[in-house]
């Protein structure tokens, strides 16, 4: 176990490097970077005192020199202007468009982020586990129709567009604007129950309009898989038994169905973060979608970077953890493969 | 209403004579389809006489286990009882016959009765426990489902009841998971499941099909001691009149939903009057047959494809067509909770055979021993660790492992594959037309219209009219799929066929077909057969020299005849005693099969004994006859 779990941090490790490698270069691919283009919009607009500011912070970040160096200075194996000092230390860089650390800038999102898409995995598996397992056990029935038929619904709808009509009839109906994580008032003050009830109040709609899509697909799946397993031969061991129906679907062909979405939870992280964007503009959401895009656009090298290793790390870490599950939750696996 | 619960130790139930325990009369099962209402059972009534076991034997399709269904109410969705009654008079009740034809399937009163009173085992050991909990956690459910006991009660009878069916570690099987054990021992977990709320009636739907033969028997012994010990009744499942010979009290025939033929075991056997059970009889290949006598399917597959004399017979080669020498090869296991360590298992203890043209070899084993191994290196699917194969088409022997490029693709052609399982072996989005041209595209043979005709005279030879060409394989039956794959196998005009268990997937009825099938091909395009069984009797019906497999070697090798006449080698007599016959003169000696050491080389007595890392030699005992012998004694021989 301990030796798995040695040899599973190592590719961690390894995987990450190569990741932060392909960030990097992908980012610097376009030609020039943030300065650059602002040194020469500046000195088309003949602003010599900030083009000295620009240049001093192109000595600064070492933007002068090839992108090797560029990038091992970043991840901090190597000594830049200010000796070593990168990822690997903590220091996140410098967000050259908001000219703040990129730490200031993505500090709240990150979090915020986190939050926003914890409550809608939550809500994704409340709504449709049971929707599934109701769908599965009663195929081709009325009711399975229906759920069949809103979550083609719910898969078919941008959920932008959803969230534009929410935030309309939201403020038509009941005079709230759903737009951000809190009331306008507490932007910018410290965290006290009357912000946290703010925020939990503002989350229920980006939940829902994030999680409908990906709800209506976990239905379809789960009743998919369900069905698969329930025309099994212990399901038919369980019944015979004479195990009440509940107990018996719950504890066999249910849990048999689980599989493959603990072996999902390692995309589902960062999908949802990635994935949200669109509606995170939409409800203007602090999240880090948004930076993101922003970043990506103005070259903002270190900030885009440092999200998207975030991802990266996001990623790796649900991978570990969705292999343990399994581990956990099959016996086979713990057996190495054997069947 | 009569609820009831297990009482664990309760005293064996005693027989009340003149009473029957489950009674079920005029049984009707509907299922609704897409083309209306498909009556599965009609009109059937038997009784189960308490202590005794009922056999209800038939094909597949025939609604035997349809019955078992509606007697357990477990039926599919799409199936209701719609009508007669099944009426269960439960001795530890208070002796008022209940009919479980009423009762609601997900009732109460119906759960208490369902692996409380009335247990049930299944088919596939390997399919029927869940594979996410343990053994322990299974059977201990199962009496915490009908008897007021605690959890540390409940482990405790189950270690009783897996001592009672055999496991070797009672304590261990409560936390072994089924994927770490044999088919025989999930088998035995089943039976553990069923037994331990002492139930009064077991149903057993198939539960020996899936397992080889010795351990069938042992099986077969272990629920004949304890239906003896604890008086319960069986109503065994089966289409193996084999098996019906060895362990029935009663047999109950059944044909398309109706029972054909009902009787003690000395009538049925003795004076079988319906013509389907004498033409089932038949159909079942026997020890005792005549040379040259052939099997009667119940629907004869009629051929004209060579009584234009179409066959030709390519020029044989003087030797063996194909020869495995000193075959061995080693499979790595890892095990463990994700540790790097490793086991070896010796697959392959140098194999030697020699496939004579024109002739069948039959290789027999059991699970595990090895011969599905030899087959895929002759295949060249598998690398051998050591030991070459040759392959002689006339123009002298080639080894097979160095062949390449249009030396490779003439092999290829040359020798060709039936599988075990029609099922999965026909890809269900091909046409047969386009399944048996395949490999005639694959290998650039013919124009468009002569590979029509070529498939055209395939389905004659296999005895499947043309109509067949547009279908796709799920419109045909098991029997009909398996001649298919044959036909597949024909496209090249092969030498050789590698025949891997291909009847072992089918009923006896389909079986026989097949068989003779294979025989009346062989006779006109002169091919040669592997046949790879694990069914002695299948094997001495189509081979002409059999080789006996056990652990990675072949431990005795001879004609057909002489090996039947005097089996020599322990495993062999061992595999011979544990094939149920379906003639009630001769019975399986039990007592006999009851020792599980013919499958260990260590614990073969002298002079057959093989140490470990041990190989022997094999000794020629009479012409044509080899048995291996221990190093020692075949030197002393010598």
């Amino acid at each position: 176990m301990i030796l798995f779990l040695l040899r599973r941090l190592v590719t961690m490790i390894v995987t990450l490097l190569i990741i932060s490698a392909l960030v990097f270069f992908i980012i610097k691919l376009p030609p020039g970077d943030f300065l650059s283009n602002q040194i020469a919009e500046l000195r088309a607009q003949g602003e010599a005192d900030s083009v000295a500011k620009a240049e001093f912070l192109i000595k600064q970040y070492g933007l002068d020199r090839p992108a090797w160096e560029q990038y091992l200075v970043w991840i901090g194996v190597m000594p830049g202007p200010n000796g070593f000092s990168g990822l690997l230390q903590g220091d996140w860089g410098w967000s050259f468009e908001y000219d703040k650390p990129v730490v200031d800038v993505v500090g709240d999102a990150l979090w915020l982020t986190l939050v926003v898409n914890l409550a809608v995995v939550i809500f994704i598996h409340l709504v449709s586990i049971p929707i599934a397992i109701y769908s599965a056990t009663r195929q081709y029935s009325v009711g399975d129709y229906v759920a069949t038929f809103i979550g083609y619904i719910g898969l078919a709808t941008p959920s932008f567009l959803l969230a534009l009509i929410m935030l309309y009839y939201a403020n038509r109906w009941f005079g709230v604007s759903i737009g951000g994580l809190y009331d306008a008032r507490f932007s910018g003050e410290p965290w006290t129950w009357e912000k946290i009830r703010s925020l939990l109040s503002h989350l229920i709609v980006p939940t829902v309009v994030i999680g409908l899509a990906g709800t209506a697909a976990m239905i379809r799946r789960m009743r998919a898989n369900l069905l698969d397993e329930l025309g099994k031969q212990y399901y038919v061991t369980a019944k015979a038994k004479g195990l009440a129906p509940t107990r018996a679907l719950l504890k066999y062909p249910f849990r048999m169905s689980l599989n493959p979405f603990v072996a999902d939870i390692g995309n589902l992280l960062p999908h949802l973060i990635s994935g949200s964007v669109l509606v995170s503009l939409v409800l203007s959401l602090p999240t880090v979608g948004p930076i993101l895009l922003a970043a990506l656009k103005s070259q903002d090298q270190f900030l885009a970077g440092f999200i998207l290793m975030f991802v990266a790390v996001l990623t790796v870490i649900g991978m570990l953890i969705s292999d343990l599950l399994l581990a956990l939750l099959d016996p086979r696996i713990r057996a190495g493969g054997a069947r | 209403m009569v609820v009831t619960t297990a009482k664990p130790n309760a005293v064996p139930t005693e027989t009340r004579m003149g009473e029957t325990l489950l009674s079920i009369r005029d049984l009707r099962v509907d299922f609704r389809t897409e083309t209306g209402d498909f009556r599965a059972v009609d009109g059937l009534s038997f009784d189960i006489p308490p202590g005794k076991t009922v056999a209800l034997v038939g094909e597949s399709g025939s609604g035997k286990s349809v019955t078992a269904q509606a007697i357990m109410h477990i039926l599919p969705k799409v199936a209701r009882i719609s009508g007669g009654s099944i009426c269960f008079n439960d001795p530890a009740g208070d002796g008022r016959p209940v009919d479980i034809a009423d009762y609601d399937p997900e009732g109460a009163a119906m759960r208490a009765l369902r692996g409380g009173r009335i247990a049930m085992i299944f088919q596939e050991p390997m399919t029927s426990l869940s594979p996410l909990h343990t053994i322990g956690d299974q059977v201990t459910e199962a009496l915490m489902t009908h008897a007021e006991v605690s959890a540390e009660e409940a482990r405790r009878k189950a270690v009783d009841v897996f001592a009672r069916v055999g496991f070797p570690d009672p304590q261990r099987a409560l936390r072994t998971y089924p994927f770490e054990l044999s088919g025989g021992l999930r088998q035995r977990a089943m039976i553990a499941m069923a037994l331990i709320t002492r139930p009064a009636l077991l149903i057993a739907d198939e539960p020996t099909t899936a397992l080889d033969v010795t351990t069938q028997a042992q099986i077969l012994d272990l629920i004949r001691e304890i239906q003896a010990e604890t008086g319960m009744s069986v109503l065994l499942i089966t289409h193996d009149l084999g098996v019906v010979a060895n362990v029935a009290d009663e047999v109950v025939v059944m044909y398309r939903g109706k029972v054909m033929e009902t009787g003690s075991r000395e009538d049925i056997f003795r004076h079988a009057e319906h013509p389907y059970l004498q033409a089932l009889m038949r159909a079942v290949p026997r020890f005792a047959m005549a040379e040259n006598e052939r099997l009667t399917p119940i629907r004869e597959v009629r051929t004209t494809a060579f009584d234009k004399g179409v066959a030709s017979s390519p020029t044989q080669p003087a030797g063996p067509v194909l020869r495995a020498e000193e075959l061995t090869k080693t499979y790595t296991l890892r095990s463990g909770w994700f540790s790097g360590k490793t086991r070896t298992i010796r697959a392959l203890n140098g194999i030697n055979l020699d496939v004579m043209p024109g002739k069948t070899l039959g290789l027999v084993g059991e699970s595990g021993c090895g011969k599905t191994t030899v087959s895929k290196i002759i295949m060249r699917a598998l690398q051998p660790d050591g030991g070459r194969v040759l392959f002689d088409d006339g123009s002298g022997p080639r080894d097979v492992q160095h062949l390449e490029g249009d030396d490779l693709t003439a092999y290829r052609r040359n020798v060709q594959f039936v599988f075990q399982d029609p099922f999965s072996s026909l890809n269900p989005r091909m046409t047969v037309y386009e399944i048996l041209t395949e490999p005639l595209r694959i290998h650039n043979i013919g124009t468009s219209d002569e590979r029509y005709a070529r498939a055209k005279e395939l389905l004659d030879m296999v005895g499947l009219s043309k109509q067949a060409l547009r279908r796709y394989p799920h419109s045909f039956s098991g029997g009909q799929r398996q001649r298919l794959g044959i036909a597949r196998a024909l496209a090249l005009q092969p030498r050789v066929l590698l025949c891997d268990e291909p009847v072992s997937a089918l009923d006896v009825s389909v079986q026989a077909q097949v068989l003779n099938l294979l025989k009346d091909l062989q006779a006109a395009l002169g091919l040669t057969y592997l046949f790879v069984s694990h069914n002695l009797a299948v094997v001495d019906y189509i081979a002409d020299t059999i080789a006996v497999m056990c652990r990675g070697y072949i431990v005795e090798e001879a004609p057909k005849a002489s090996l039947f006449r005097n089996p020599v080698h322990p495993y062999t007599q061992a595999l011979l005693a544990a094939v149920p016959d379906p003639d009630i003169d001769r019975p399986l000696d039990f007592a006999k099969l009851r020792a599980d050491r013919f499958s260990d080389p260590a614990q073969w007595p002298e002079p057959y004994r093989l140490a470990p890392g041990e190989h022997g030699l094999m000794t020629e005992i009479e012409p044509g006859h080899k048995v291996r012998l221990s190093d020692q004694s075949s030197r002393e021989a010598a």
